[in-house]
C-alpha cells in the first residue's frame, strides 16, 4: 500500500459493469451510458443499499414459509408423508443415505441462512462505515454469489420426484406450497447478492487515506 | 500524458484505477487491492470455446428429448424428460416453480448457447456479426441464471432417494446432463468477453480511455 491507491470514483471515472470499459462520464448525475456497450454505467450500483435491504428482508419473511410448510408430499399404499426441507433431511439421513443427506442439508439450509447472514453482515458494516477487515468481507461476498445458485437443488430434486412417480395407485409424490416459499427465497437472495455493491467495502478506507 | 498506451482497469470489487499490463498466455490479472480477478489472457479463446459450444448444444439437444430417469415399481413403468418434468409441476398448480424450472434449465441454457454461436462462428469466419454489444450484455446478465450443474446434481439426488423404493433406470439424458455440466464449466472458463471486444476495436479502430 506504499503507492497512492486510487479509485475510479476519485478521477470520475465510471467503469462499465458489463464490459468493464473505464469511461468518463459527460454528467455525472444523468443517467450515463457506457460508450461501448450502451449499457448503463454510474460510478456506484445505484440505490445499492436499499434495493438490497428491500430483498433480504423480503427473503426473511419468505424463509419462515420456506422451512415450516411442506415442499413435498409422498402417498404411496403403505404410507404417506409430507415433508418440510429439514423432515426431508432427516428422513435421507435415518434411510442411511448419510452423504447426500449432508448434500441436502448444506445446500438447502446452510447455504440460504449464510447469504442471509452475511448480507445483512455486509449491509450493515456498509452501513457503518467500518473499516474492518475489508479483505475478508470481500472474500465473503465473492462467496456469498459462489454458493447462491446451490440451494436450488432441492427444488430440481422436487420437479424430478414429483414428475417420476405419478403411479396413480402405487405411489405419488406432488410439490407442497413451501417449494414456492423456498424458491422465493433464492430467487430473491440471488438479486440481493447482484444489488450488492462491493466497492461500498472499500469506500471508507479510500476516504480517510485521501485526506 | 499519453505515454503510456496500455488502457485503465477499474477493479470490479473495490474500484482501484490500474493500468492493464501484459499477461503470459493463461495468466490471470488480480487487483492489487483486493484481489479480485480482473481479466485473463486465453490463448486462442475463441476457437476452444467454439469447439466447446457446438458440443454442448449437441448435448443439450440429446439431454431434452429423451428421458432422465425412469422408474419401475410392481411392474408399472414411467420416465420423464426434463419438459415432462416442467408440465407436470405446472399441471399440479405449481406455475411459478415450473416457470423457474423451465427458465434455469432450459431456457437459459439454449438462449447463452445459441447466442454464443451467434457470435463466434462469423468471428471464426473474420466477420462481424450485428449487436454484439447487445448480445454480450445479455450473457453477462443472464450467466447467474443457467444452473445445469445443480440441477444434475438435483437428479443424482432424486436418484438416491428413489432407489430405495424402486428400480431406477437411467436414461439417455442423464449421461448427456453429466457431460454438459462438465462442457458448460469449461466453456465459462473458456469464453472470455475480452477478447470479442478486443476483435471489435481491432475491426472498427474504436477510441479507448488511457
Amino acid at each position: 500500500m506504499s503507492r497512492p491507491m486510487l479509485t475510479a470514483a476519485a478521477l470520475g471515472l465510471c467503469s462499465c459493469q458489463a464490459c468493464g470499459l473505464v469511461s468518463r462520464p459527460a454528467d455525472i448525475h444523468e443517467t450515463a451510458r457506457c460508450p461501448r456497450c450502451n449499457a448503463r454505467v454510474s460510478i456506484r450500483k445505484p440505490d445499492s443499499i436499499r434495493r438490497c435491504w428491500a430483498l433480504v428482508i423480503a427473503a426473511y419473511i419468505l424463509y419462515l414459509p420456506a422451512n415450516l410448510l411442506t415442499i413435498m408430499e409422498t402417498g404411496s399404499l403403505i404410507d404417506y408423508r409430507q415433508d418440510t426441507i429439514m423432515s426431508g433431511v432427516v428422513h435421507l439421513w435415518k434411510s442411511g443415505s448419510w452423504g447426500i443427506s449432508a448434500i441436502v442439508f448444506i445446500a438447502s439450509i446452510v447455504v440460504p441462512l449464510f447469504k442471509l447472514m452475511a448480507l445483512t453482515f455486509l449491509l450493515v458494516t456498509v452501513q457503518l462505515r467500518t473499516t474492518w477487515w475489508p479483505v475478508q468481507r470481500a472474500k465473503l461476498y465473492r462467496m456469498v454469489e459462489l454458493v447462491g445458485r446451490w440451494s436450488m437443488l432441492d427444488i430440481y430434486v422436487v420437479t424430478i420426484l414429483a414428475a417420476l412417480v405419478q403411479m396413480s395407485s402405487l405411489a405419488t409424490v406432488r410439490a407442497g406450497s413451501g417449494a414456492i416459499a423456498f424458491g422465493s427465497v433464492v430467487v430473491l437472495t440471488m438479486f440481493a447478492a447482484m444489488e450488492f455493491d462491493p466497492r461500498l467495502i472499500w469506500d471508507p478506507l479510500r476516504k480517510e487515506s485521501d485526506i | 500524458m499519453n505515454v503510456d498506451p496500455k488502457p485503465l482497469v477499474a477493479c470490479r470489487e473495490c474500484d482501484l484505477i490500474l493500468r492493464e499490463i501484459e499477461l503470459l498466455p493463461g495468466g490471470i490479472a488480480c487487483c492489487r487491492c483486493c484481489g479480485a480477478h480482473l481479466y485473463r489472457n486465453s490463448p486462442d479463446s475463441l476457437d476452444r470455446t467454439l469447439a466447446l459450444v457446438l458440443t454442448a448444444s449437441m448435448l443439450l439437444i440429446i439431454a431434452n428429448v429423451y428421458p432422465i430417469l425412469g422408474i419401475e415399481i410392481q411392474g408399472v413403468r414411467n420416465a420423464t424428460n426434463l419438459y415432462g418434468a416442467v408440465c407436470a409441476l405446472w399441471d399440479q398448480n405449481m406455475r411459478s416453480i415450473s416457470l423457474v424450472v423451465f427458465i434455469t434449465t432450459i431456457l437459459i441454457p439454449v438462449i447463452e448457447l445459441s447466442m454464443m454461436l451467434y457470435l463466434l462462428l462469423p468471428l471464426r469466419m473474420r466477420r462481424v456479426p450485428a449487436g454484439v454489444p447487445l448480445i454480450l450484455r445479455i450473457l453477462q446478465c443472464i450467466k447467474p441464471w443457467g444452473m445445469v450443474e445443480v440441477f444434475m446434481l438435483g437428479v443424482l439426488v432424486s436418484l438416491v432417494k428413489l432407489a430405495g423404493s424402486a428400480s431406477v433406470i437411467p436414461g439417455a439424458a442423464l449421461w448427456s446432463f453429466g457431460g454438459l455440466t462438465l462442457i458448460l464449466a469449461a466453456v465459462a472458463a473458456s469464453f472470455n468477453s475480452r477478447d470479442i471486444w478486443a476483435h471489435l476495436e481491432i475491426k472498427s479502430g474504436g477510441e479507448e480511455l488511457r
